[in-house]
């Protein structure tokens, strides 16, 4: 008898993964990390309560100092989609410590020895986080309505938005997903996050427009995903907002900047269990 | 893919060596494992038994030489070895925020078990290894015994060729490490499965184990039968003279020899 399982397929050396098998693997990986976040979803409220605060503030000291030049917006409809923006980044910019845990458990171990492809594996949790990023989105975005700001409701801006929100979470999800597999240590990693998220919040057009910032800091800002990400958002949640570059540029540069973690995370991945 | 001839081995390396810097823990490893064995690997902490079961899952790439398991080079195809292993390591690897069924399904899936048998299989691996009424709680509620069934249940459910085992009955107590050791043999039975194991127990190694390599800093110190060990030793040795013999000093530096051994003392009494 040949020593090969029953039902493996003739393929079973073939070094890629077909894309039927990946988008198997990749929603394998998908629906067990929602099936976790339906389970506890208690962090989507708590991580939910730092954007509003922002909102309440932050927001409403600045509008009425009127110090900040947002155009025809007042600075809560201006800061609205930054506060989102912010959500996004800081809720998936500490993914990794989640990889860094499931590696010390041993189930980082088990993902790996699968005949899924890794690009597989990080697209599936991508795609989750993204999508948890997605579900605090709707929260922020109902307590925004409460706050009294005006965001669009047709259902083609909720799609661009939904789509951006969940593109930007998976992008920063992603980007921490490398970090871990470069540092490999909970205390390393922490270190490296908080270091991180204020720079990429505060290097971006979230809280204030690009304008404003002395000319090496827009340089900075324009290579920081976060930028694009508010772009989008400003140009869909809030009435009469514009996109600076254009919504199609914004997704290309988004996507693109996704595609690349990607693909590094994949190269990463297996590095962390050496 | 062409699968080797009958009655080659399931795996057999060729001076695997492993270097972390300036740490060699595997040093020029020749290992041969022959189809439906359960291969023993011993040897005192830091013998370097982790560190080959990485190499050979593909987990970790060898510095130099190579491994051929189930028919495939694991620097070449380590695609194809791993559609052929399964893997329990060291560590307790089941997804505690999963049922014991959300753990399985999730090895179904990445294994491209078909659809319409997943169901049926997972619920014959829950049935086989004891845990049809643990099935929807979550894994974190398992005691120590459940997790490790609920792994050896994930790690065969693809029906793998060769199975690796890193100290899979740690902390077990004598009854579920029976248990088991029974679905080992029983597997090897159904499906022709063969198993490498690492234990610090020399009871299970000689109850379990067809063949027993004894690694020493990073090298087979000695390797046969249980009996053939015993009896190369001198007339009245145990399997511990022998570990003891080739781990030299430092079994009085490490605890586990000690704790494998208390263990042992305790499974006698318990019978
Ligand atoms: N990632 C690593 N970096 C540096 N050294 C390592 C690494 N992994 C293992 N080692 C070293 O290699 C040696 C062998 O380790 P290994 O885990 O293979 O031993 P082991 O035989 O499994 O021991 P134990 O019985 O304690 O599990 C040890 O000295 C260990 O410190
Ligand atoms: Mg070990």
């Amino acid at each position: 008898m040949t020593p090969v399982a029953p039902g493996a397929p003739p393929h079973a050396s073939a070094r890629t993964e077909s894309p039927a098998a990946f988008a198997r693997h990749a929603a394998a990986i998908f629906a067990v990390e929602m099936r976790k976040m339906v389970r506890d979803p208690t962090d989507l409220f708590t991580r939910a309560i730092q954007p509003v605060l922002w909102l309440v503030v932050f927001g409403e000291v600045f509008s009425r100092t009127r110090a900040i030049p947002t155009g025809n917006l007042s600075y809560l409809e201006f800061m609205a989609p930054g506060v989102l923006s912010q959500s996004v980044l800081f809720s998936a910019i500490f993914y990794g410590i989640a990889v860094i845990w499931e590696r010390d458990l041993g189930i980082v171990h088990k993902l790996l020895v699968s005949p899924s492809s890794r690009g597989a594996l990080v697209f599936g949790k991508a795609l989750a986080a993204g999508t948890r990023a997605l579900a605090q989105a709707l929260i922020i975005i109902a307590l925004t309505l409460v706050l009294g700001v005006h965001v669009r409701l047709d259902p083609l801006s909720l799609c661009g938005i939904a789509l951006a929100v969940v593109l930007g979470g998976a992008l920063f999800s992603t980007f921490s997903f490398v970090i871990a597999c470069v540092v490999k240590t909970r205390e390393r990693f922490m270190g490296i996050g908080q270091v991180l998220t204020m720079p990429l919040f505060f290097a971006s057009n979230a809280i204030y427009p690009l304008v404003m910032m002395p000319p090496w800091l827009q340089v900075v800002a324009r290579y920081n995903p976060l930028t694009y990400l508010v772009s989008i958002l400003r140009a869909l949640m809030v009435q009469g907002g514009m996109a600076s570059e254009g919504i199609g540029l914004d997704f290309a540069v988004l996507a693109l900047v996704f595609t690349g973690f990607v693909l590094l995370a994949a190269r990463l991945f297996a590095g962390i269990v050496r | 893919m062409i699968g080797p001839a009958a009655e080659s081995p399931v795996l057999e390396t060729a001076a695997l060596t492993r270097r972390f810097g300036s740490i060699v823990p595997v040093h020029h490893l020749d290992l041969v494992v022959a189809q439906r064995a359960i291969f023993g690997l011993l040897g005192p902490n830091g013998a370097g038994k982790s560190t080959t079961i990485k190499m050979l899952t593909t987990l970790l790439p060898p510095s130099s030489g190579t491994a051929r398991v189930a028919g495939y080079d694991i620097v070449r195809e380590p695609w194809g070895v791993r559609r052929q292993i399964g893997y329990v390591p060291q560590l307790l690897s089941a997804d505690g925020a999963l049922t014991g069924y959300e753990n399985l399904l999730l090895s179904a899936r990445l294994y491209d078990v078909p659809r319409a048998d997943r169901r049926s299989r997972i619920d014959e691996a829950l049935a086989f290894m004891g845990l049809e009424d643990a099935g929807h709680r979550l894994a974190r509620t398992y005691s120590g015994g459940m997790v490790r069934r609920l792994e050896l249940a994930q790690a065969m459910l693809h029906r793998p060729v060769l199975l690796f085992l890193d100290e899979p009955t740690i902390g077990l107590d004598p009854i579920a490490r029976h248990a088991v050791w029974e679905r080992l043999r029983e597997s090897r039975r159904q499906f022709a499965m063969s198993v490498v194991i690492t234990t610090h127990d020399m009871e299970e190694a000689e109850a379990l184990c067809d063949t027993i390599a004894i690694m020493h800093g990073g090298r087979v110190a000695v390797q046969g039968t249980a009996a053939a060990l015993r009896n190369q030793l001198g007339p009245g040795a145990t399997l511990d003279d022998v570990f003891a013999d080739v781990a030299g000093g430092s079994i009085d530096e490490g605890g586990s020899y000690r704790d494998a051994r208390s263990t042992r003392r305790t499974a006698a009494r318990l019978g």
